[in-house]
């Protein structure tokens, strides 16, 4: 009886514990890559003050915008020189990751 | 929310079950769910690195057990405490409750400070006597002012703190380095003494004559600011100089390394710095920024290496000298990576990351992070140097082609926006740690 209910929690733990199963590693690098950019546009990068939100964006709004900040095409004050550091696959799953926070 | 209901139950039943387990060595509880159940991860220290840390932890993986050892009811900021010096802001406004890091996640603040690690026995030994045990342990320190038998000042003990702040741990110390500057008569002279790298917040004591040359130019504008410096460059140094010329004129004199700039010696009896070729300037203020290292109990625990720092694998800020114990902040080695507040906080959800993932036996991230690091000049008028680096399987190197400063060229309204955004990180980054 105890073993059956404890193995029926370690299975509800661990689906909760891995959020995104399908490649954990990376999916845990680009938690942590957009984890830092928690440090400028907030807790739950809702933005706060005059920094903008990366929430509630399309997954190609944000891919376009960090393309243009890296090539760019739009000019801001850091975000030009923080989108020249991104390859194009981080730019990807950077747009995929925060398109999902709604 | 049926589906929510069940899941709360059986989580709650886990936790019970596994502490049960853990109690009774025949259900000796697995790796991986004492990983997401019952472990227990300390955190020593509750700046940037080591409050984000255990904030990340449970926000990752509730049912973790999380305990901040840290002495403090509050965090005064080290950013923004130049402000403070500027009369910009008070010392309430950089100071942040532990509250919500208590209540809403439910991390376990132990109000003492670590005397003690010990790797072997996994445990932690706290001032008041008790000892707490350990599967992970996170230690985010900060630092230490170096003392004058140890590669300090000579002159600059403790006892010299009063006559000359140092103000490089925020609160009384700003308090009362402010105060002297109020009640300094114009005219005066102001000093600033500027450590070796490495140290706390490279652009810190440019931003602060910063702040104090505004501070002079409203109230004092007769007197001067002499920046002795033991380094021959620092971080944004055209652009601070720039800003320099342009608000406050021949106000600010810098004295770098090659023209005898290293302060060597103090007398705090009458506020006079001496270099190493003898120069000696008497102060009306002086602010001693001497040389550091990593806090004791870093050093004292081993996690420190001959150069007073501790060093760390990039991928997951664990300490390469002692096993099973993580280090974060401006205590550890991870040049390129400024030691800023920013920069902590993204090494303490890495090291968060890192530590659930070895304990439940999950493949490690390859981490990759940004650091932006503001700095006010004057009002109205901001710089920033900012960075893309990664872990990589010969440390941690800086993305090329990535970050850099400010433009020299950039017009008044983006030094504005900086101004702007300035405040808008401090807000981000301190409600990241604290909400």
């Amino acid at each position: 009886m105890r073993r059956g209910l404890f193995a029926v929690a370690l299975a509800a733990a661990l689906t909760a514990g891995l959020s995104i199963p399908a490649n954990a590693d990376t999916a845990a690098d680009t938690a942590i890559l957009a984890g830092t950019c928690a440090g400028c546009h907030g807790a739950e990068l809702g933005g706060s003050g005059a920094i903008p939100t990366l929430r509630g964006h399309s997954a190609e709004y944000i891919r376009f915008t960090l393309k243009a900040f890296q090539n760019g095409e739009r000019q801001a004050t850091v975000m030009n020189r923080l989108a020249a550091g991104y390859s194009d696959a981080e730019i990807d799953a950077l747009a995929i990751y925060l398109s999902k926070l709604q | 929310m049926k589906k929510k209901t069940q899941s709360a139950f059986t989580r709650r039943r886990f936790t019970q079950l596994a502490a049960a387990a853990a109690a009774t060595p025949l259900l000796a509880a697995p790796q991986i769910a004492k990983g997401q159940a019952a472990a227990h991860v300390v955190v020593i220290g509750g700046g940037f690195g080591g409050a984000t840390a255990a904030k990340y932890l449970k926000k990752a993986e509730p049912d973790l057990r999380v305990t901040l050892v840290e002495p403090n009811d509050s965090f005064i900021t080290c950013p923004y405490s130049n402000l403070v010096l500027g009369g910009w802001r008070d010392l309430a406004s950089i100071t942040h409750s532990y509250d919500h890091l208590r209540d809403r996640w439910s991390v376990a603040h132990a109000k003492d400070t670590a005397t003690g690690i010990d790797a072997d026995s996994r445990s932690v030994t706290l001032a008041g006597g008790e000892t707490l045990t350990y599967d992970r342990l996170i230690v985010s320190p900060g630092i230490d002012l170096r003392p004058p038998e140890d590669g300090g000042i000579a002159g600059y003990d403790e006892a010299a703190y009063e006559a000359m702040p140092h103000a490089w741990k925020p609160g009384a110390q700003t308090l009362l380095l402010r105060s002297q500057l109020e009640a300094m008569e114009d005219g005066g002279l102001f000093v600033l003494a500027s450590p070796p790298n490495p140290f706390r917040c490279p652009p810190g004591p440019y931003e602060r004559v910063s702040m104090i040359a505004d501070y002079f130019k409203k109230e004092k504008p007769s007197s001067k600011i002499l920046l002795l410096d033991a380094k021959e460059r620092f971080s944004k140094q055209g652009l601070f100089q720039q800003g320099w010329d342009r608000f406050y004129g021949d106000m600010i004199e810098w004295v770098n390394l090659p023209n005898d700039g290293q302060v060597v010696e103090v007398d705090p009896a009458t506020r006079t710095l001496i270099t190493e070729f003898g120069m000696e300037y008497q102060a009306d203020v002086a602010n001693v920024v001497p040389p550091q290292y990593a806090k004791a109990i870093a050093r004292n625990s081993g996690l420190a290496d001959a150069s007073g720092w501790c060093p760390v694998d990039g991928r997951t800020f664990e300490s390469t000298l002692v096993p099973g114990v993580h280090v974060v902040g401006d205590a550890s080695i991870a040049s390129p990576m400024p030691k800023s507040g920013f920069a902590a906080n993204s090494q303490g959800k890495t090291a968060a990351a890192a530590a659930i993932a070895l304990l439940a036996g999950r493949e490690l991230a390859n981490p990759a992070w940004v650091n932006t690091c503001y700095s006010h000049v004057a009002p109205d008028y901001a710089i920033s140097v900012a960075g893309v680096y990664k872990a990589t399987d010969d440390g941690i190197i800086s993305v090329e082609g990535s970050g850099g400063v400010s433009p020299m060229e950039a017009d008044e309204a983006s030094r504005k926006l900086e101004s702007v955004y300035a405040d808008g990180w401090y807000k981000s980054i301190t409600a990241d740690m604290f909400t």
